[in-house]
């Protein structure tokens, strides 16, 4: 139980800090990044990782030196058939709550590749980010590359 | 004890879809297959594409084996790679058993995946996996009779392709036997074999 006085200047405290939040840089939190492995001549790959951001943003972005064009896509299956979609106007993540980017849902798509990224290299990744008041930051990570062939392991056998 | 009418109506209804279940169930889990069973098919009948060596291939090719047949694309970043790798898991749970099991890879995107392309990739997952590569029409006839549909979206820069990510699967006799959906684990997958093989 908190006291009221407590509670007023908890009520102050937050007030303040509503103050002092546009000087306080968003950041959002990125765990487990993995790329893809693609074999030579394969023009594209994925990267998947959680999202956990401190306010209400959106992903809306990518750079990696390993391709000239990143965006955001869904993977959905209506019925029996695969839909890959571009997310328009970014991915957007909730305060607090982690986003897995996973097979079977959202990734980072990594297209135009002018050669392999193989098992064993680290992938550069800067994340663009989106908030609400539209002012965009970023986010590096180094994304270790996994192989094709994933780990159905011994009890479900699908990673979805 | 004593129901008014209008409450047995109700009971009645409320009980209708279980009892078209349950009718449902009969007609299909007499062999207990965890995937769709398919008997005489009308579609899926034949298979005439060239490999990733340009041999023209044939179910007839395969027989003794058992055939899961998979469409897909090597830009794919998600489905793909999660079917193949169910594959690899199955014939892994088949342990000896797996000799006998063969998988089959059809692009849909032959303008992009050449057969040399295709080839790697698929021994990324298994070099057993045998890869077909047709010209887009040969490509178009093949979808059209195993009713897969595929089409081509522009995403940004690129496009994608949204296919059908059933995997068809036929006995050592080349009959069309299983629609295993997507979903479905490999173990389930693996049973489905194991009990076709002994077919």
């Amino acid at each position: 139980m908190l006291t009221t006085k407590t509670r007023r200047s908890l009520g102050l405290a937050l007030m303040f800090g509503a103050f002092t939040l546009p000087a306080w840089a968003q950041t959002v939190k990125v765990e487990d990044p993995w790329v893809q492995a693609t074999v030579a001549g394969q023009k594209a790959t994925a990267a998947f990782m959680k999202l956990t951001a401190d306010a209400p943003v959106k992903l809306t972005g990518g750079k990696t030196p390993v391709a000239p064009v990143v965006e955001i896509h869904e993977m959905v299956m209506e019925g029996e058939v695969m839909k890959m979609r571009a997310i328009d106007g970014g991915l957007p993540l909730e305060a607090g709550k982690t986003m897995e980017l996973k097979p079977g849902g959202y990734h980072v798509m990594l297209i135009d590749l002018p050669k392999a990224v193989e098992v064993g290299q680290r992938v550069p990744l800067t994340l663009i980010f989106t908030d609400t008041e539209g002012k965009e930051f970023t986010v590096e990570v180094e994304a270790p590359v996994r192989p094709l062939k994933r780990d159905h392991g011994k009890k479900s056998g699908h990673e979805m | 004890m004593t129901i008014r009418p209008g409450l047995r109506r109700c009971f009645l209804l409320a009980l209708l879809p279980l009892m078209l279940l349950a009718a449902c169930e009969q007609a299909t889990t007499t062999a207990s297959f965890h995937a769709t069973e398919i008997r005489d098919a009308s579609f899926g009948r034949e298979l005439q594409l060239p490999d990733t060596e340009g041999r023209l291939r044939t179910l007839a090719d395969f027989r003794g084996e058992v055939v899961a047949v998979y469409f897909g694309f090597l830009q794919c970043p998600d489905v793909c790679p999660t079917a193949l790798s169910r594959a690899v898991a199955v014939k892994q749970l088949l342990g000896e058993d797996g000799k006998r099991f063969r998988v089959v890879f059809i692009t849909v995107d032959p303008e992009r995946d050449t057969p040399e392309v295709v080839r790697a990739y698929l021994d990324a997952f298994d070099p057993s996996f045998v890869g077909l590569v047709g010209s887009p029409e040969e490509v178009a006839r093949t979808a059209k009779e195993f009713r897969v549909y595929y089409r081509k979206v522009p995403t940004g820069s690129s496009y994608t392709m949204d296919h059908t990510a059933t995997t068809f699967v036929y006995n050592a006799d080349g009959k069309l036997r299983l629609a295993v959906p997507h979903a479905l684990s490999a173990e389930d997958f693996a049973a489905d074999v194991r009990r076709l093989l002994a077919e």
